[in-house]
């Protein structure tokens, strides 16, 4: 269970998230959805432990976030940000290796073998093991760490816009292994998505955000509204159901 | 042969530098030696060869520590000033305290006060720079670089106001330098040097993770904050020892790191960090030998380095990609 | 905007100048031997003597030297369009450095004029070499450009020592690693005032280079020729440094600090702002003077190590506000 109070950031002053109360529900797609500039980002980030808070509490499994040791901590929850250029080259399998580093302390055993192996067929990159990484396309990349994140085997899996530059075949791809990860794993995934549309078709719960809080929060077909939606992004939308999903249509 | 066959790739680089850095040991070592004087010539390069291989783990292991934490090719501790500002506390160390001899070889006090303040001026670092998000890099490698300079100025105003008359005689009274390793501290380098060492072992793991970048070693449950700290501590002690044994070498610690991560081309620290510290034992003795019977002593070993790391860097800049 | 302000702008030069010459004035009087104006103006020749061959080429060759180091600094900085260039980040310095070397190897005796000339002729290809350089990196960050510029002089600095070393003049070469006016006397810098001409040759160029500075394409787009404009700069530039540092020595940042401090307060036009930074360059150089000789007077700091420690100070300064 993560729940989160009373907690605010401030940037030079600027308040970037203004007490923020929320509590999610578990085994589910999280959806945080916002404008620009809204906080999202800042609150997963927060959330997982990567950026410090001004205010206010984090509790995971009734835990506060600060009283978590790290290495304890980085089993059960995992956030993949966007990935940083690293000044090493890494093939595929060695990244993923990394991901079994608060389990194995960096000496890997049979059991982090395995579990090794199974995020790398999960993730159906079997054969780019040996390839390095700055030798992949950016979809590719994002995979590899999905990957990390993946045996890194923790409950909650954390991803700051995961779909960013990527095409439509990797982005597909990647929310069909979230679903995966919820539906047989029972992970609670935990994404800030800028596309309505995939929030839409592939999430189960969303929190909106707008100027530092929280403007609506629910279940995907209490939010994919045209009166909530103008609500939080200030523009009209039109919504079709095709097939019992929601789209939105905001081009006009 | 065998033997050889089942070893990686990286770990038959390493045993080729040492095999390289022992023939260059071995040349330094031995000519001229006959029944009367090889106690003499070796004790006096004895001691040689071993100031440079602490200060070739030193500057090496700092550099590739520093490049790690600050996840950028581009920076070591020496090129960001800190040799300048351990040459500052020196000065002032003297300029306040005062010194008979004006001289500071032999002193254990003020090596440890030394030392000291060079810590806390790499928790003032840690606190300025990696406390806060977003630095950018280059802004902060030109800080380093002028602050340097400013460091320089100011130990140059401090002897002048020493002594008006001899302050060039002064600063080579005061530092040390390889034509003037500064013996009386060997001693203490080596038992300094243990508890780097064992941090160092301690942290390979977490550095390796380190390379992945900030947020991602936070995922993975490495304790950010107290890693940079404890790897900047240690960083300032190793830079200390360098700069007190033999002076500034500057570009060295780039040189060596680069090689490493070009030869090894591996994350893994634990190796990483031999062939730094043979590579740049190699270059340092290698250069002492041109300096001493080719040259004969027409020069500095921080020339020959600091021209050949030059280049490189140069050769760095213009290779690295745009991110 | 308060009417202070408006006549402040209108009075400032005025002031500036004012100011300037009691600071000249009062350089003039100190000195280890005892000067008094009263004296020179009762016509006594010792202090006449005294005036003509110490004090007043002293006086000429700090204004001098900080207003073609600042105007340098500027053309530098126009050319590249970078803020943090000065002949002292791109290796100019070093470069010259290197040059009085390989005029000291030449000619044995070599005489100030030859120095001077080989000096010139190093920097300028030193300096292209550098603008070559630029082109080719990837990283267009305006913090890159300085380093390659320090990194480039470090390596040059090393082959200077090196060659110096060898051959055995490391100690006349030293005299160029740190600036300074002690030795200044009539008959030996009078080559200074070549820099004259170099300072009028910038005004006129002034606009040139800020246009240049915009690009091959934009300078070409507005019917100028980039290469040349572009040679002519860095000409300039290796002229007045190779001067200075043949004469005076090496002294670092002025190039850097007073052409910011002056766009800071006065915002970026080259060709009003010229004037301006020749004086007050010269001004920065002659406080440092007078700084470098009071403080531990009878004895004399060398005004580079001044320069460097205020400059460095400026300069970090500089960079932090940069940071928008």
């Amino acid at each position: 269970m993560i729940e989160v109070k009373q907690v605010t950031k401030v940037y030079d002053q600027f308040p970037v998230l203004n007490e923020i109360d929320v509590c999610l529900p578990e085994e589910k797609i999280i959806a945080f959805i916002g404008s620009n500039g809204t906080g999202k980002s800042t609150l997963l980030s927060i959330i997982g432990r990567t950026l410090e808070k001004n205010g206010g509490h984090v509790y995971i499994d009734d835990i506060e976030l600060a009283l978590w040791k790290s290495q304890e901590l980085a089993k059960h929850l995992s956030i993949l940000q966007q990935a940083q250029q690293s000044i090493v080259r890494l093939t595929v399998e060695e990244l993923v290796g990394f991901g079994r580093f608060p389990h194995s302390q960096g000496r890997l055993s049979q059991e982090d073998q395995q579990h090794i192996n199974r995020a790398i067929a999960y993730l159906e990159l079997d054969h780019l093991r040996t390839r390095y990484l700055d030798e992949l396309s950016g979809g590719q990349r994002q995979l590899a760490y999905i990957a990390m994140v993946l045996a890194q085997d923790s409950h909650y899996i954390f991803l700051d816009e995961p779909l960013n530059n990527l095409d439509m075949k990797h982005a597909t791809q990647i929310m069909k292994v979230l679903r995966k990860l919820v539906d047989e794993l029972h992970k609670t995934v935990l994404v800030v998505i800028h596309d309505i549309n995939f929030v839409s078709y592939y999430s189960d719960h969303i929190i909106a955000l707008k100027e530092g809080k929280i403007v609506a929060q629910g279940s995907t077909d209490e939010i994919i509204r045209p009166d909530v939606l103008k609500e939080i992004y200030d523009i009209e939308m039109t919504i079709k159901e095709i097939d019992g999903k929601r789209f939105c249509l905001y081009f006009e | 042969m065998t033997m050889l066959k089942a070893l990686t790739k990286q770990k038959k680089i390493i045993l080729l530098t040492a095999l390289v850095l022992l023939t260059v040991c071995l040349l330094y070592l031995l000519p001229q030696l006959n029944a009367s004087n090889y106690q003499y010539f070796l004790n006096k390069r004895g001691t040689k060869i071993i100031a440079i291989l602490l200060t070739g783990f030193s500057i090496g292991v700092s550099a590739l520590s520093f490049q790690t934490i600050t996840n950028n090719k581009l920076i070591t501790p020496n090129v960001m000033g800190l040799e300048s500002l351990y040459m500052f506390i020196q000065t002032f160390i003297i300029f306040i305290w005062g010194s008979k001899e004006l001289s500071m070889m032999t002193s254990y006090t003020q090596f440890f006060l030394s030392i000291g303040f060079m810590m806390m001026a790499s928790w003032g670092l840690f606190n300025l720079v990696f406390k806060k998000e977003n630095q950018d890099i280059y802004r902060l490698v030109l800080t380093g670089m002028v602050l340097g300079s400013l460091f320089g100025g100011l130990s140059s105003f401090m002897q002048v106001l020493l002594d008006p008359n001899e302050f060039t005689i002064l600063q080579g009274k005061m530092f040390a330098s390889f034509n003037n390793v500064n013996v009386s501290l060997l001693g203490i380098s080596c038992l300094l040097i243990l508890p780097c060492s064992y941090i160092l072992i301690k942290d390979r793991h977490a550095l390796n993770v380190l390379s992945l970048g900030r947020s991602s070693s936070i995922n993975l449950g490495v304790n950010y904050y107290r890693l940079v700290k404890r790897q900047l501590m240690m960083s300032a002690v190793l830079i200390s020892i360098s700069t007190a044994l033999v002076g500034p070498i500057t570009f060295l610690g780039i040189l060596v790191v680069s090689l490493t991560r070009k030869l090894l081309n591996t994350y893994r620290h634990q190796e990483m960090m031999i062939e730094v510290t043979l590579l740049s034992g190699t270059f340092l003795l290698a250069a002492t030998y041109l300096v001493e019977r080719v040259f004969s002593f027409n020069t500095t070993v921080s020339v020959i380095i600091n021209f050949i790391g030059g280049v490189y860097f140069i050769y760095l800049i213009i290779k690295e990609r745009q991110k | 905007m308060g009417g202070d302000t408006i006549l402040f702008q209108k009075y400032y030069r005025t002031i500036y100048l004012i100011a300037f010459v009691l600071l000249a004035v009062y350089s003039l009087s100190i000195g280890v031997q005892d000067f008094s104006f009263t004296a020179l103006l009762n016509g006594e020749s010792s202090q006449l003597t005294l005036a003509v061959i110490s004090r007043l080429p002293r006086l000429a060759s700090i204004l001098l030297t900080g207003a073609m180091l600042s105007v340098a600094g500027m053309i530098m900085q126009s050319i590249t369009s970078n803020k943090f260039v000065s002949p002292s980040t791109a290796g100019t310095m070093e470069w010259c450095r290197f040059g009085v070397m390989i005029a000291m190897v030449l000619f044995s005796q070599a005489t100030t004029g030859q120095k001077v000339f080989i000096a010139f002729i190093i920097a300028l290809l030193g300096t292209m070499l550098f603008m070559k350089i630029l082109q080719k990196v990837k990283i267009k960050d305006q913090v890159m450009t300085p380093l390659i510029g320090m990194m480039l002089g470090s390596v040059v600095s090393s082959v200077t020592t090196f060659v110096a070393y060898r051959l055995d003049i490391i100690q006349n070469m030293s005299s160029w690693l740190q600036g300074s006016f002690a030795l200044i006397l009539k008959g030996n810098y009078e080559l200074l005032y070549l820099g004259i001409p170099c300072l009028i040759l910038s005004m006129i160029y002034a606009n040139h280079f800020t246009i240049a500075g915009m690009g091959d394409s934009f300078a070409k787009n507005l019917g100028l020729r980039y290469e040349h404009i572009l040679f002519i700069g860095l000409s300039l530039v290796s002229i007045m440094t190779s001067i200075v540092v043949v004469n005076v020595g090496s002294i670092a940042f002025i190039g850097l600090i007073i052409p910011n401090l002056l766009s800071m307060i006065k915002g970026d036009n080259v060709k009003k702002n010229v004037i301006d930074c020749a004086l007050w360059g010269a001004g920065f150089v002659l406080i440092c003077d007078i700084f470098s000789r009071i403080i531990i007077y009878p004895y004399e700091l060398p005004i580079s190590v001044v320069v460097s420690v205020v400059g460095s100070i400026l300069f970090l300064f500089l960079i932090r506000r940069k940071k928008r």
